[in-house]
């Protein structure tokens, strides 16, 4: 981060503060005054948008915890108590199992938008894997808050999920074992499970402070790529993005609230409306939609330790891309052959859901191998290889001699 | 992108023989119900006919334990008085206990019980009922889905209140290359969940709930009716939760474009 | 400045005003369910009334029930417990109000007050001790009834040292209030529902 700012305490009692805790200093020159590149797109409100989404899950999550049980006998009922009996308690619950959903939506756009426009590369290597960090992080916690309804869906997508550790050579009954508390998910499991969900998102808060932290030492990305030369290439972050995200946030809520007030439970399971029951396994088992690209890659594989490799591998892999992609330039705009390649890509991910939502028998099958392999090769193989093999497009000198170039060519317009 | 046109076509084949190979329950009849939409509202003499064919039919073999009498009066419900309520809580007998002598008893519902259970457990449910277990009514609609697919359930629900329709009117003969695997005890019901024997006999017949408005009686009446009922009792905040988010939604479209007009405002002063 | 450039100024300020305005309110609003969450919830509000028989009760016995999770007691007084609640005097009273949920408006803390007519011998009262909360022991405190050494009627707070007497009524020590009668109805001669 960069050295005080120019803050001038204005009143008396701003000056004694000041000197005991210079918060507004940092407020002033991290917050209000931190100089951002001025050609930020939409697809850069995601990072602020998912800061919202955390908030809302936390407030949601601690007030819903004050009336939920984890205990096998009372959790479903207390999901019920909640929907039917706390005063706006349905609110609450729809606003936080919904949010879960809107959460990864908001990532998984955050993430597409780093890949395109090379936000992973150097001098952001680390910030990028913090945020791959803070998605492992996540989708930890996700799993573990769906588990607390205690339907048939949590219980089985616990149990499978927990077996995964089972494939672990050795140890691996041992740390299932563990995990449990016993010899099948149940009460210990849900008590654990219950603990940690709580936990968890404070750690994923401090791994945001983390983020950000790592995000102003070289500051933003942008859609050139091309680093700020100077204060003509940047705006103060406030009052400009300040409001640009508040109304990217407030259309967000639009999309967020739409789900919560017309179908509440689109994003859900039916069968997460039935209560657990530890001797029947619904036919399907699908875990939330936020995991379908991983469950697929689990499935494709006909091994056990394999399945579990190439899943984790497959977020795992993540860590490596700012060395995997070779390219000198940062920004899709300026790749022709990479775009095509994230595109495809794009589409990979969303044909490995499809499939994750899908009962592995016959082409199915087949499928979920093959795009699990371009999965892999993607990352492997096409990035490191187009890095060498392109050559890109000119990249404009300066972000305001972009700015200027493109306000220019709209202008006869106007 | 000529390879990616390529790729498509071959997926779509793929999936296409994928599709083709289970044979899964039918699709639910698309009844239309006056609570569809984003405005829509129960109906609360079709919710009043549902709770007595509940009650008649359905509740000597299914609970609704998560349902109390006290919510038939709650705002956005049937909309019987709390006079009624009373009237028709103290029709069940409820157990309570223990009392001064540690033993349980019986006594009158109060509007602040829930629905009793016909059974006191599975076990007993099931021997009953030749093996079948009458599932829990209370959030039926919302754990059955009548349909698949990603768009079909976006814009038309997963189709709950129309399984329970479906399979309440879709009891039929078996076709004839199934007749000799019907097993003891079993219906043939091409709508049900699992597979098309179900347990339950064919709980309705034409004109057998007598409606105190009148209105007609027949099985299929009787069924929309009842489903309708079991929608409410899934999901009692409905009609409170498309207000409310209605109000909501008009309010964060007027602060958008505030915001759009503020952002617009002061990205004038600089060129980007 | 020109009278342009003045009401582009004083438009903009309303502009951001306008969304402040809207905003706050917004954020506002939405505190609401978080805070209503907390209160008591439906299930709670609904919380059925409890009906006994008291007929069990012997004179000079007391039992205690549990009705929304507090401890009432219900009383057989003996008649020189009623005659010592009777004989008290309005003015050595700490607290003259009756505090009987089944009596409006304001009354007396008479004896006839804190019952019901025709069954005086049964005191029923809400057990939780009106200073912070704690249970009165039965049969104890400087206002008991006292037949050589045993000590009948009257209540004592061990917590802070509340004494009651044999009608409920606070006497001394710092409970500002006498044990509150709740609503109750007289369903046969001896069954009574409390709520």
């Amino acid at each position: 981060m960069g050295g005080p700012s120019n803050y001038q305490p204005k009143s008396a009692f701003a000056k004694w503060f000041h000197e005991r805790l210079p918060v507004m200093d940092l407020v002033k020159g991290q917050v209000l005054d931190f100089p951002t590149p001025k050609n930020l797109n939409y697809w850069w409100t995601f990072g602020g948008i998912l800061s919202v989404m955390l908030t809302v899950q936390i407030l949601t999550g601690i007030v819903l915890s004050m009336h939920y049980t984890a205990s096998v006998n009372s959790a479903f009922a207390s999901v019920e108590h909640i929907m039917r009996n706390v005063n706006y308690g349905w609110l609450l619950r729809y606003l936080h199992s919904n949010g879960g959903s809107m959460f990864f939506v908001a990532a998984y756009i955050h993430i597409f938008r780093g890949m395109y426009y090379g936000s992973y590369k150097a001098p952001r290597e680390v910030l990028w894997m913090i945020g791959v960090l803070i998605y492992l992080v996540m989708m930890a916690t996700a799993f573990m808050g769906y588990v607390l309804p205690w339907g048939q869906m949590s219980f089985w997508g616990a149990k499978v999920i927990t077996n995964l550790f089972s494939a672990i050579p050795f140890f691996g009954q041992a740390i299932t074992t563990w995990l449990w508390g016993g010899f099948t998910v149940d009460d210990p499991t849900l008590n654990r499970f219950f603990s940690l969900h709580y936990l968890l998102p404070f750690v994923l808060a401090a791994l945001v402070g983390l983020h950000i932290w790592a995000l102003h030492v070289p500051g933003n990305n942008n859609p050139t790529g091309v680093s700020v030369k100077g204060s003509q290439d940047t705006v103060p972050f406030h009052p400009y993005y300040t409001m640009k995200d508040a109304f990217a946030i407030a259309v967000f809520l639009v999309v967020f609230m739409a789900f919560v007030s017309f179908a509440p439970n689109y994003l859900g399971h039916p069968l997460n409306y039935v209560e657990a029951n530890p001797l029947v396994t619904p036919p399907h088992i699908v875990p939330e939609w936020y995991y379908l690209p991983f469950y697929a890659i689990l499935r494709a594989i006909p091994d056990k330790l394999g399945g579990v490799v190439a899943m984790f591998g497959s977020i795992l892999v993540l860590f490596a891309l700012p060395w995997l992609d070779t390219s000198r330039v940062r920004s899709g705009t300026y790749r022709p052959i990479f775009k095509q390649f994230f595109w495809i890509f794009v589409i990979v991910c969303i044909g490995l859901g499809y499939l994750g939502s899908k009962p592995p028998e016959g082409a199915y099958v087949i499928w979920s191998r093959i795009l699990t392999a371009y999965y892999f090769i993607h990352f492997l193989v096409i990035l490191p290889l187009i890095g060498l093999l392109e050559s890109p497009k000119p990249l404009p000198p300066s972000i305001s001699d972009d700015v200027l170039a493109k306000a220019k060519s709209v202008a006869p317009a106007e | 992108m000529k390879l990616l046109k390529t790729l498509c076509l071959a997926a779509a084949g793929l999936v296409l023989l994928a599709g083709a190979a289970k044979a899964e329950p039918k699709d639910a009849k698309g009844v239309s119900y006056s609570f569809e939409g984003p405005f829509g509202t129960f109906d609360k003499g079709q919710l009043q006919r549902g709770y007595k064919v509940y009650k008649e039919v359905c509740a000597a073999c299914h609970a609704m334990k998560f349902v109390a009498f006290r919510n038939l009066a709650d705002p956005g419900g049937p909309g019987f008085t709390e006079k009624q309520v009373k009237a028709l809580a103290a029709t069940f007998k409820v157990l309570d206990g223990p009392d001064g002598n540690g033993d349980m008893f019986e006594r009158p519902g109060v509007p602040a019980d829930r629905f009793p259970a016909p059974f006191p457990n599975e076990p007993a449910a099931r021997v009953a009922n030749g093996g079948a277990y009458p599932p829990d009514l209370s959030l039926i609609t919302k754990a059955r889905a009548g349909w698949t697919g990603t768009f079909n359930q976006l814009f038309n629900g997963i189709g709950g209140p129309q399984y329970v329709y479906s399979v309440l009117t879709g009891y039929e003969d078996p076709p004839e290359e199934l007749k000799k695997e019907q097993p003891e005890g079993r219906y043939y019901n091409p709508y049900f969940t699992s597979n098309q024997w179900i347990g339950m006999p064919p709980p309705l017949s034409d004109g057998q709930v007598t409606f105190d408005d009148g209105a007609p009686n027949t099985v299929a009446d009787m069924a929309k009716d009842v489903s309708a009922f079991l929608v409410w009792t899934a999901e009692p905040k409905m009609e409170e939760r498309k207000r409310l988010g209605f109000e909501v939604l008009v309010y964060l479209a007027v602060l958008s474009l505030l915001l759009y007009l503020v952002k617009k405002k002061i990205w004038a002063r600089v060129e980007h | 400045m020109s009278t342009a450039e003045h009401a582009e100024v004083n438009r903009r300020d309303f502009l951001y005003i306008a969304t402040g305005a809207v905003a706050g309110v917004g954020a506002a609003l939405t505190a609401w369910p978080f805070i209503s969450q907390m209160n008591p919830d439906a299930s709670v509000l609904a919380m059925a009334t409890v009906e006994l028989d008291i007929a069990p009760i012997a004179v000079g016995q007391a039992i205690t029930i549990k009705w929304r999770g507090n401890p009432v007691f219900i009383r057989h007084r003996t008649q020189p417990e009623i005659d010592a609640a009777k004989a008290v005097k309005m003015e050595d009273l700490k607290d003259p109000e009756a505090r009987n949920d089944n009596l409006t408006g304001a009354s007396p803390a008479t004896d006839e007050n804190r019952v019901v007519d025709g069954k005086e011998q049964f005191l029923i009262m809400v057990g939780v001790c009106t200073h912070l909360g704690c249970v009165p022991i039965g049969n104890e405190g400087d206002f008991a009834v006292v037949e050589g050494n045993v000590k009948t009627g009257a209540w004592f707070c061990p917590c802070h040292g509340s004494h009651y007497d044999t009608a409920g009524r606070i006497r001394k020590g710092p409970a500002p209030q006498n044990l509150l009668v709740p609503k109750y109805a007289y369903l046969t001669g001896t069954k009574i529902r409390i709520g």
